[in-house]
């Protein structure tokens, strides 16, 4: 670590991974849910449930990205913070308002907690991923613009790099994008173009920005290739992104009550989304090929690589099965859907994010890299995680082409309850290896406790 | 990648593109906000009923099981065609209502949750709403 101030995102990692176990065991409790209907009914209904694990995963995927742009800022800007008292001001803010939003959604009925945090006075609520109150989606854009204000004042007074610009311009639009959540028109089919707004264009947008550049500044130090070649291939990355990405938001336009028109631009938009995560698995084996130094920290390496196979597995593959609109008739609203949304964040989101954690944790204690005791447990965490994660992926996809056969396709198409009946066996195999993605999450947060007698790797 | 195409050269295609295509989809988008007009079925609107089961809707987070034209969870049936599948607004709000309090044993039960009638009268003419909007022909059949 060569800047004190760095260390502000020690305390937003440790909290993005808190969350992510929050995620993960409401995770299962929705899986059970799905063969043991009435499981914890009517304490913690399915769709609390759902709550939490959508937005616990929103939440800590922000928090890593903010703990990223406290790491990599200042190093890249060779400068310290702004202002390391707001950023880690901010957290405890972000934290409470994130776990009272929790509470809020377990404890009291989500009617209820509209009417008490003035959903009347500005209806935003009860928008799939937007279930937050008013108060915690005000809070949310507090947070980010005290965030972004001292990030774009550090960046501003230090060296200019790809890599912050970049990552800045994703941030900035990360928070506009995030304004959207408080439209919400009466007119449903304008409501969900503009709600798109958000969820696409954060996921399939700007969010790919914040994950290029994060990943090229990891790649830089750890494989030591020149800047200029890490650069050129960061901009080549984000332009195929958003290129594709921006008029593929169509895709999710086809059945909504919008023209027509939208099953061609979508389609064809879409159909090259994949390009940019292909372009990112190349960028990430090359620069490990052409690397100029050994770096300690395999592990990080590690979760380098994975993010790029992952997520042009999950995002580009898994994405591309289904958005062709001729397909996407039968595919919409299915397991397809959840099998692609479930490795598209993981490869994507969660993977980059474990990435800079891996990267920089050690480094915030003093050390290039955990001792190989500690990596290899690291490593086991990845394997478990990420196997599982493709298995859940399959199973559901699996689940997924049934019902759409069943429901959708045959002679006689079964009402929705039959055919999940019929399917259950999917979910079964789902939950058991959801399980198994729980115990590598044990072994990946254990990692972080490994001692091993004799010095670490010297720095 | 050749010596000629510079890291700086990448960045103006990616500000130059990004903000091509991003006109293109505002564009598109001007073009979508007349185009909806036909179909999204605005004279509904009218009723205020339909506004007040757009936000019953909302707060008691039905999307949180169902989906709505598709999307939102999949744990529960499609709703969008619900009025067509259960022939009336009558059969919605008589399945909401018939809901038990503790649930069905051991199978995905909905909560009950003791809407007045008006409020359910709402809800059927938010649904009925949905169903009127031109979707494309989707769903591919009356299942959702």
């Amino acid at each position: 670590m060569q800047y004190k101030s760095q260390a502000v995102a020690k305390p937003y990692f440790i909290a993005a991974l808190a969350l992510f176990v929050a995620q993960i065991l409401f995770g299962l409790i929705m899986g059970l849910q799905y063969v043991i209907g009435d499981f914890l009914f009517p304490h913690i209904p399915f769709n609390v449930a759902r709550m939490v694990h959508t937005n616990a995963l929103i939440v800590w995927l922000l928090m890593g990205f903010m703990g990223a742009a406290y790491y990599l800022v200042p190093e890249e800007s060779e400068t310290e913070l702004h202002s390391p008292k707001l950023a880690i001001a901010l957290f405890w803010i972000f934290l409470v308002a994130a776990g009272l939003t929790v509470l809020g959604y377990l404890l009291v009925p989500y009617a209820t907690l509209a009417k008490l945090t003035g959903n009347d006075l500005l209806p935003t609520m009860g928008r799939e991923f937007l279930e937050q109150p008013l108060v915690t989606k005000v809070g949310i854009v507090v947070v980010a613009l005290g965030f972004l204000y001292n990030i774009t004042l550090t960046v501003l007074k230090g060296r200019k790099t790809s890599i912050n610009a970049v990552l800045l311009t994703g941030l900035w639009g990360l928070a506009v994008m995030f304004l959207f959540s408080f439209y919400n028109p009466d007119n449903l089919v304008k409501d969900k173009y503009y709600w798109w707004w958000v969820v696409h264009l954060w996921v399939e947008g700007v969010w790919e920005l914040i994950l290029g550049a994060i990943l090229a500044f990891v790649l830089i130090k750890i494989t030591g290739v020149d800047r200029e070649v890490i650069d050129k291939w960061l901009y080549v990355i984000i332009t195929l992104a958003l290129v594709t990405g921006i008029i593929g938001t169509g895709h999710h336009y086809y059945w909504i009550g919008t023209p027509e028109y939208w099953q061609w631009w979508g389609s064809i938009f879409s159909a090259l989304e994949p390009i940019p995560f292909f372009a990112m698995t190349l960028f990430a084996f090359n620069m490990v090929n052409r690397r100029r130094r050994e770096h300690p920290n395999k592990a990080a390496t590690l979760w380098a690589l994975g993010t790029g196979v992952m997520a042009f597995l999950g995002a580009g593959v898994w994405g591309f099965l289904h958005t062709l609109a001729p397909v996407n008739y039968y595919t919409h609203g299915t397991q397809i859907t959840a099998a692609h949304g479930h490795m598209a964040f993981y490869g994507a989101y969660v993977m980059v994010v474990l990435t800079i954690i891996s990267y920089a944790m050690p480094l915030i204690h003093g050390r290039a890299a955990n001792s190989n005791k500690s990596q290899v447990a690291e490593m086991w965490g990845f394997w478990l995680m990420t196997v599982s994660m493709v298995f859940i992926t399959l199973f559901l996809t699996a689940a997924g082409i049934l019902q759409v056969w069943l429901q959708r396709v045959s002679e006689n198409p079964m009402p929705f309850m039959v055919a999940q009946e019929q399917i259950a066996l999917f979910y079964w195999l789902r939950e058991i290896t959801g399980v198994v993605f729980l115990i590598g999450l044990t072994v990946y947060l254990w990692s972080f406790f490994v001692k091993e007698k004799g010095p670490a790797a010297a720095n | 990648m050749s010596g000629s195409f510079t890291a700086s050269a990448a960045r103006n295609v990616f500000y130059g593109g990004s903000l091509f295509f991003l006109l293109v989809f505002l564009t598109l988008t001007y073009r979508n906000e007349t185009d909806i007009a036909k179909r999204d079925r605005r004279e509904m609107l009218a009723n205020p009923q339909v506004a007040l089961g757009k936000k019953l809707w909302e707060t008691n987070n039905c999307i949180g099981c169902h989906t709505l034209l598709g999307e939102g969870a999949y744990f529960a049936p499609e709703l969008g065609n619900v009025v067509v599948r259960l022939g009336s607004k009558e059969a919605v709000k008589a399945f909401i209502k018939g809901r038990p309090a503790e649930g069905i044993a051991g199978r995905r039960s909905m909560p009950q949750f003791n809407f007045p009638d008006k409020d359910l009268d709402a809800i059927a003419d938010f649904l009925e709403y949905v169903s009127k909007i031109d979707a494309a022909k989707w769903p591919p059949n009356v299942q959702g």
